[in-house]
């Protein structure tokens, strides 16, 4: 069950993801790419990662693309043109993406923690909320606060950039 | 584990079933009336649209969605420790207090910053 | 036989008792939604010293029963009105949207306690440990509907009606999201059955005044002083030093889920008189209600979410080990899911008693109160529990 879930899952998130791709309009693109965030969401929860799953549908989901389609609308961005591609461009980019596809199974062959099954909780009552949270401020805590320094510099560049429309 | 999600999947389901039958049922049982080229137009208050397509909006909503994205992450932060932060103290002692909040004074240094610079002023 | 046998097996009981439980929950707020409807325009009319819908009764009969049939009449005239696409809007968006911004707002009632158990199944459709984040969650995601509305409709009251409206709700999300921090902190839970059984034992979070020993047996004795000793019991410095930040808590996260359900005194996305209707302006038939549905739905999950979060959810007040003396076991259950209806009925009303009083904000105001006030008001409070919790006992 837990599997066929997760196959299902996955298969939805990269056809989503094949859409984000494919698709003219720009808006499809995000709204595929909000569709890819929530299969990703769903493939976290087959792996009882509920923490995770909550926050990617949150974050990435919920804040970020709506940032991306605000973009869309702002620039009044429409559908793309069919263009013509030559068939050297067609050649180039297939050798690319086949020498690309090529390198990374050959690193994922030789991976040993390819082959193996995922674990099953030791504790199927395990607060994976309570995990993160502890972990996070006993052994993490240098990290946490590099994070917040990261997100101040975020916010400045945020205010620097748009400072001119400002004035 | 897993087993408390699977009503949330069939919630999905008939959430989305339910909206999809309602839309379908309104297209075959509701009325269809002739078109013409006004009722086709968009709605101005009968006058005649001008320039068509969509207005250009304030870089204000960009930069608002923008300032979300960086506290909604601030937030997400807090939740684990709000549900821990009890249990810690007994654990560890007050660390957890005084870690939280030199994170949050950082990032309101991001905040005050940003309302010096007048980037959630809206009368301006 | 055989069949009853494979309805018990745990995986196949588990599957038609929460498609039970989700259909019948549907159903409820459908009818909900409709008589909130209509307590809408009845208690705007009494507002305004009209008379309100009055006429519409019983078909055939002539009895008109103050109106009740109001609801039943308006959704079967939705439902067969023309479903009319403009001409220039965008199909594929303009069809979604509506579902995309009624769909999350039922998603919501997922995780929301509405009862404690019947026939000992939970009263909740999916007890999950991240509820409240689930919440959080979803309910960001009903953005979308609204933006694309107004995007697909291609025209420009709509467009500026979805652009106001997500901007507000993703603001107002930010104090939503920080209010309720300090809950968890006292609770150290974020499933929301668990609050709900915190709240029962030790108080609503607004009002955290009975501790353990008290039952309904003791009230019913009469015993002024042991009756007391159970209050003193609940008694603490931290205690009563924490009702502050409960009540700050309670009062953003009230006004913040005004907000993001686009109620008046914060209804700017369809501000009529400057917006006509907002980003559903092009939409007509179910495309309309399916809108309607959503902003309605969202009101009673929000209101459902204070309940459960504040008030104490489905415990009746006072019993904190959930005795009924006199009331068997089903019948129980089912007083607890009424005293859960009952109270948000209450926050309902509440909701519209506010949107016909008070006057509507400007835009600038609506993103200082929200930006300045409350997010630095919950910042502060948050921290504030966090010392009380931390340095006295």
């Amino acid at each position: 069950m837990q599997l066929a879930l997760f196959w299902i899952f996955s298969i939805l998130m990269l056809a989503f993801a094949l859409g984000v791709v494919f698709l003219r309009n720009p808006v499809s693109s995000a709204m595929s790419l909000v569709m890819t965030f929530v299969a990703l969401a769903a493939v976290f929860v087959t792996l009882d990662a509920f923490f995770i799953a909550v926050v990617q549908v949150l974050v990435y989901a919920g804040a970020v693309m709506v940032l991306f389609l605000f973009i869309i609308m702002l620039l009044d961005l429409r559908a793309e043109k069919h263009r013509k591609v030559r068939p050297s461009a067609w050649l180039g980019g297939g050798l690319v993406v086949g020498g690309f596809m090529a390198a990374i199974s050959q690193v994922i062959a030789g991976w040993s923690a390819l082959h193996q099954t995922k674990p099953e909780l030791s504790d199927p009552s395990f607060n994976d909320v309570a995990g993160v949270g502890f972990t996070l401020f006993r052994d993490f805590n240098l990290p946490f606060q590099i994070i917040g320094v990261l997100l101040l510099v975020a916010t400045v560049g945020v205010v620097l950039l748009s400072r001119k429309e400002l004035k | 584990m897993l087993q408390d999600y699977t009503p949330v999947l069939l919630h999905v389901i008939i959430a989305v079933g339910f909206a999809t039958v309602a839309m379908i049922a309104n297209i075959v049982l509701g009325r269809t009336g002739k078109r013409n080229p006004t009722k086709d137009s968009v709605y101005e208050c009968g006058m005649v649209p001008e320039m068509a397509g969509q207005p250009r909006f304030s870089v204000k909503f960009y930069l608002v969605a923008m300032l979300f994205i960086l506290f909604d992450i601030e937030i997400v932060f807090m939740y684990p420790w709000a549900v821990v932060y009890q249990d810690f103290i007994a654990e560890s002692g007050t660390i957890i207090l005084w870690s939280m909040l030199s994170f949050v004074l950082i990032l309101l240094f991001g905040y005050v910053y940003a309302i010096k610079k007048g980037a959630l002023d809206w009368s301006r | 036989m055989n069949i009853l046998n494979v309805m018990m097996q745990p995986e196949v009981f588990l599957v038609w008792t929460s498609l039970a439980k989700s259909i019948g929950l549907l159903a409820v707020i459908l009818g909900l939604v409709s008589y909130t409807v209509y307590a809408e325009r009845k208690i705007c009319a009494w507002i305004q010293d009209r008379v309100g819908p009055n006429r519409t009764g019983i078909p055939f009969t002539g009895i008109r029963i103050q109106g009740l049939g109001q609801p039943i009449a308006d959704a079967l005239k939705l439902l067969l009105k023309e479903n009319f696409i403009p001409a220039e809007v965008n199909k594929f968006y303009y069809y979604i949207a509506p579902k995309l911004s009624m769909v999350p707002a039922i998603l919501v009632l997922a995780v929301l306690p509405f009862g404690s158990s019947l026939f000992g199944i939970p009263m909740v459709i999916a007890d999950v440990n991240i509820g409240v984040l689930y919440v959080f969650a979803v309910s960001s995601l009903g953005v979308y509907g609204i933006v694309l509305a107004g995007w697909a409709s291609n025209s420009k009251y709509p467009f500026l009606g979805g652009i106001r409206s997500s901007s507000q709700m993703i603001s107002y999300e930010l104090a939503l999201g920080l209010s309720v921090i300090p809950v968890f902190m006292v609770c150290g839970t974020l499933s929301l059955p668990e609050i709900v059984l915190w709240q029962r034992e030790n108080g609503w979070m607004v009002f955290p005044i009975w501790a353990k020993g008290l039952t309904w047996d003791l009230i019913l004795s009469g015993d002024i002083g042991a009756i007391a000793q159970t209050f003193t019991a609940g008694f603490s410095l931290q205690r009563i030093l924490l009702w502050v930040p409960m009540i700050i808590s309670f009062v953003i996260f009230l006004i913040a889920m005004f907000a993001e359900t686009n109620r008046a005194p914060f209804d700017l996305p369809e501000a009529e008189q400057e917006l006509v209707g907002g980003y559903h302006t092009e939409y007509s038939g179910m495309g309309f209600a399916l809108f309607f549905l959503g902003e309605y739905a969202a009101m009673i999950a929000g209101s459902g979410v204070i309940v459960t979060l504040f008030l104490g959810g489905w415990s009746f007040p006072l019993i904190p080990d959930g005795s009924l003396p006199g009331i068997p076991g089903v019948l129980a259950g089912l007083v607890n899911i009424g005293v859960f209806f009952a109270k948000i009925i209450a926050l309902l009303i509440f909701f519209i008693w506010v949107r016909w009083t008070v006057p509507r904000f400007r835009y600038d105001q609506l993103m200082k109160l929200g930006w300045y006030v409350f997010f630095e008001l919950a910042l502060v409070n948050i921290f504030i529990a966090a010392f009380v919790l931390a340095y006295i006992k």
